[in-house]
């Protein structure tokens, strides 16, 4: 141990009071599924953290049914000062819960307490918070006169941030008026079912939030269930094509933030060390596991070699280990599969003639890991640049003039994100212009806010999550006429 | 006795050139009413392979469509009812022949497509303001989501002659679509194409680069899917696709993700709204740092 280095910090897990099982949330009570229960493990240690029921087709029937109950007899009926005041409630409770929401975020995902702590739950909370304020305010929504809620919205949602993208999607959910029947990701269930918890606190009417837990199979059956009015989706670009394909001639209005193979792009005159902290946040938050992030560093060929070598330098310094100690810069991988696919890739990188390098890190024995990588020497064709590896690998490329720089970030079937780093704001003005991806950070990266519009061009999906825009996903205009965004 | 007509040959419109089929397929398309100089017509009949033509040329206008100021596409599209003003005789003529309605009618018809040209062209330099916002996001940041055309739109214009008609039908799919700087690969209607197909020469005319309209008269049942399934087409606008295998179109549409809009029917199909402009279009979200002082 030398005097750079920090002793352990780990959070306490005992602040939280687990069950061992967990059922369905239906109607406003847990219920247990018909489905096998499954395991939800600690990706860091392998350890068995809780039971969690399955739903069946027959359940989550039972949970549309819920939700429908709920949505024609209180609330669709209720007005939209409560519904506000209900969401207000459950932004409170988040607050209020917040440390044992990031120990429970952090034990069941793998990622590092301090970004579950600072950025998760406080956007959480900063979700709910937003959104209720919207729930009286829909005429100025930008829908036109009393625009309408649509019924009841299936929502399915991915592994990388858990509760952060159940806000995301129950938050303008529940302000609009409609109800909702969500799956969460198999391997992350836990927050979902402490939020349900929440919910029973905040005396939320039964059956407005149905949380049925399980694999595909589940999130299928919600999906294509004949009563539900709007399907949301997060999660990968293969799953959004099938979803698109069994929800066509139906309709449900249909939302989907899909895959990214976000471009950093660094020209000569950016500031080199904020520049290299927005790399290292760009694609090392949350592991890489980010669909919007900036997993292909475009780099001005002038500096490449000094912006490499400060990369480096600055990766040594990253600490990879227990995801509840407080100095974890870099956690676990959330599961087995997700590392077997990093490593294929990055082994498949190799053979293509990339150059890899990791820092030296011990990493645990037990549970799933995978060192922050990054790959020299990478062109457009290799594999590394053109499919989502979902990982802490970073591929990099170069480019000589701004144009070069345009074409290769817009050269991929995806369009969520984009980075710009330079000294010169009309060149950030112009650049952000030509590239096609739903949002662009300038000199920032990975930034996030619930008054600000996400979601992707091309085959990153459609619709949008945040702001006003994110309220128009689930609304109708009253007059319908034709369709709306 | 009476002058000998020179009858005008319908040829497809893509790339800003009016071209026959690359297949050399034509079909009678006859009048059913009026006094047009010929008794029926042969209208081009596109191919698979004028699609995909149509596709590459609308893919190549989109650069310098898109990078017009709103100001100049709004000028260039009420150049579009300008010079259509100046030909109301002839396409009256033309679709009171070809649809069986009174040229009265047809007058009518056809001035509802001028104003509606006048109405869209005035959107192009607002639709930004009202469907984009500024973002007062919780940290130093300047936060703009703006409205950005999504690329190369395919259109299958309304079908059914009578209401809203083949021309003003043609005018609702396509005028929104361009607004916001997209291109357009249309279908027109396959019993009554003549009028989109003599708009085609309007267009080129008004000053609308070539490729940002590509017209194929044909059958919608035959090209439709080659679109639908192409990698190169961002969006698909179905709202004449009633009488198609419109889901299937939809599901093709799937496999690249294309932003799809289903079919309408009646009087009221396509009717002139903001959101058909904001459907095309992709909310694009900067944020920008602010320094320290």
């Amino acid at each position: 141990m030398n005097f750079l280095d920090y002793a352990p910090a780990p959070e306490s897990a005992a602040i939280l009071n687990l069950r061992d099982e967990y059922g369905l949330f239906i109607n406003g009570e847990f219920v247990p599924g018909n489905g096998e229960s499954f395991t939800t493990i600690s990706p860091a240690t392998e350890k068995h953290i809780a039971t969690v029921s399955c739903a069946n087709e027959q359940d989550v029937d039972t949970a549309v049914v819920a939700a429908r109950r709920a949505y024609e007899k209180t609330w669709s009926r209720m007005s939209g000062a409560d519904r506000g005041k209900y969401l207000f409630r459950i932004a409170r409770l988040v607050q209020e819960r917040a440390r044992e929401l990031a120990v429970a975020e952090s034990l069941d995902n793998g990622k590092p307490i301090k970004e579950s702590r600072d950025v998760d739950i406080p956007l959480v909370a900063a979700w709910f918070f937003y959104y209720a304020g919207w729930a009286d305010k829909l005429e100025y929504a930008g829908m036109g006169p009393n625009p309408r809620s649509l019924g009841v919205a299936a929502q399915v949602i991915p592994w990388n941030f858990p509760l952060l993208m159940l806000a995301w999607k129950i938050a303008p959910a529940l302000a609009a008026g409609n109800t909702v029947v969500l799956k969460p990701a198999e391997t992350t269930p836990l927050t979902a079912l402490l939020f349900a918890e929440i919910l029973q606190q905040a005396d939320l009417p039964a059956g407005v939030v149905n949380i049925v837990t399980g694999a595909g199979s589940t999130g299928s059956a919600l999906v294509n269930h004949a009563d539900v009015n709007k399907v949301a989706f997060t999660g990968s670009t293969a799953v959004g094509r099938q979803i698109a394909r069994s929800t066509a001639g139906t309709s449900k209005k249909l939302t989907l933030e899909l895959g990214g193979k976000g471009a950093n792009i660094v020209f000569d005159d950016a500031p080199i060390d904020q520049a290299v902290e927005g790399i290292v946040n760009g694609i090392f938050f949350n592991q890489g596991q980010v669909c919007c992030a900036g997993s292909r560093l475009l780099v001005q060929e002038s500096i490449h070699d000094d912006v490499v070598e400060r990369l480096k330098a600055r990766l040594s310094t990253l600490r990879v280990g227990d995801p509840l100690d407080k100095n974890t810069d870099v956690g676990a991988i959330n599961s087995a599969s997700q590392l077997g696919r990093m490593r294929e890739l990055s082994d498949i990188g190799e053979q293509e003639g990339s150059e890899r390098w990791s820092p030296a890190c011990n990493l645990p024995s037990e549970g799933f890991w995978f060192p922050p990588t990054i790959f020299t020497n990478v062109s457009t064709s290799h594999r590394i640049a053109r499919d989502e590896i979902f990982g802490p690998v970073l591929s990099v490329l170069t480019f000589r003039t701004p144009a070069e720089a345009i074409a290769k970030a817009n050269n991929t079937p995806y369009g969520l994100s984009a980075g710009i780093w330079t000294d010169k704001g009309s060149r950030i003005l112009a650049v952000a212009d030509k590239l096609r991806a739903g949002v662009v950070w300038a000199n920032t990266f990975n930034k996030f806010d619930p008054a600000s519009p996400f979601g992707g061009y091309k085959e990153s999906g459609y619709g949008r999550e945040g702001g006003k825009q994110g309220m128009h996903a689930y609304l109708a205009p009253t007059a319908s006429k034709g369709v709306n965004r | 006795m009476s002058r000998l007509a020179v009858p005008k040959t319908y040829k497809l419109y893509v790339g800003g050139k009016f071209i026959r089929s690359e297949s050399g397929r034509v079909y009678e398309v006859a009048t059913t009413k009026g006094s047009f100089s010929v008794s029926s017509v042969n209208a081009a009949k596109a191919s698979r392979k004028d699609a995909r033509d149509a596709v590459v040329a609308a893919r190549a206008a989109v650069s310098g469509w898109s990078g017009t100021t709103g100001y100049n596409r709004g000028q260039v599209l009420y150049r579009i009812a300008e010079i259509l003003d100046g030909r109301r005789a002839q396409f009256a003529e033309e679709i009171a022949a070809f649809e069986g309605v009174s040229v009265s009618t047809a007058t009518a018809q056809v001035d509802e497509a001028i104003d509606l040209w006048v109405w869209y062209a005035g959107w192009a330099d607002k639709y930004v303001q009202v469907a984009g916002n500024g973002n007062a996001v919780s940290g130093p940041f300047f936060n703009l989501s703006v409205p950005e055309p999504t690329g190369v739109v395919a259109v299958i214009a309304p079908q059914g002659a009578g209401v809203p008609g083949s021309l003003l039908g043609f005018v609702r799919a396509v005028a929104p679509v361009l607004v916001s700087g997209n291109t357009a690969v249309v279908i027109p209607s396959e019993r009554a194409p003549l009028a989109a197909l003599s708009l085609g020469e309007v267009f080129a005319t008004s000053d609308v680069p070539a490729g940002v309209v590509n017209i194929l008269s044909g059958s919608p049942a035959e090209i439709a899917p080659w679109l639908a399934a192409h990698a190169d087409v961002n969006a698909l606008d179905l709202l004449g696709a009633g009488e198609l295998e419109w889901v299937d179109l939809q599901i093709a549409a799937a496999d690249t993700l294309k932003r799809v809009l289903p079919p309408e029917q009646g009087p009221d199909a396509g009717a002139p709204s903001l959101d058909r402009i904001t459907f095309f279009t992709e909310t694009k979200t900067v944020w920008h740092t602010k320094g320290l002082l």
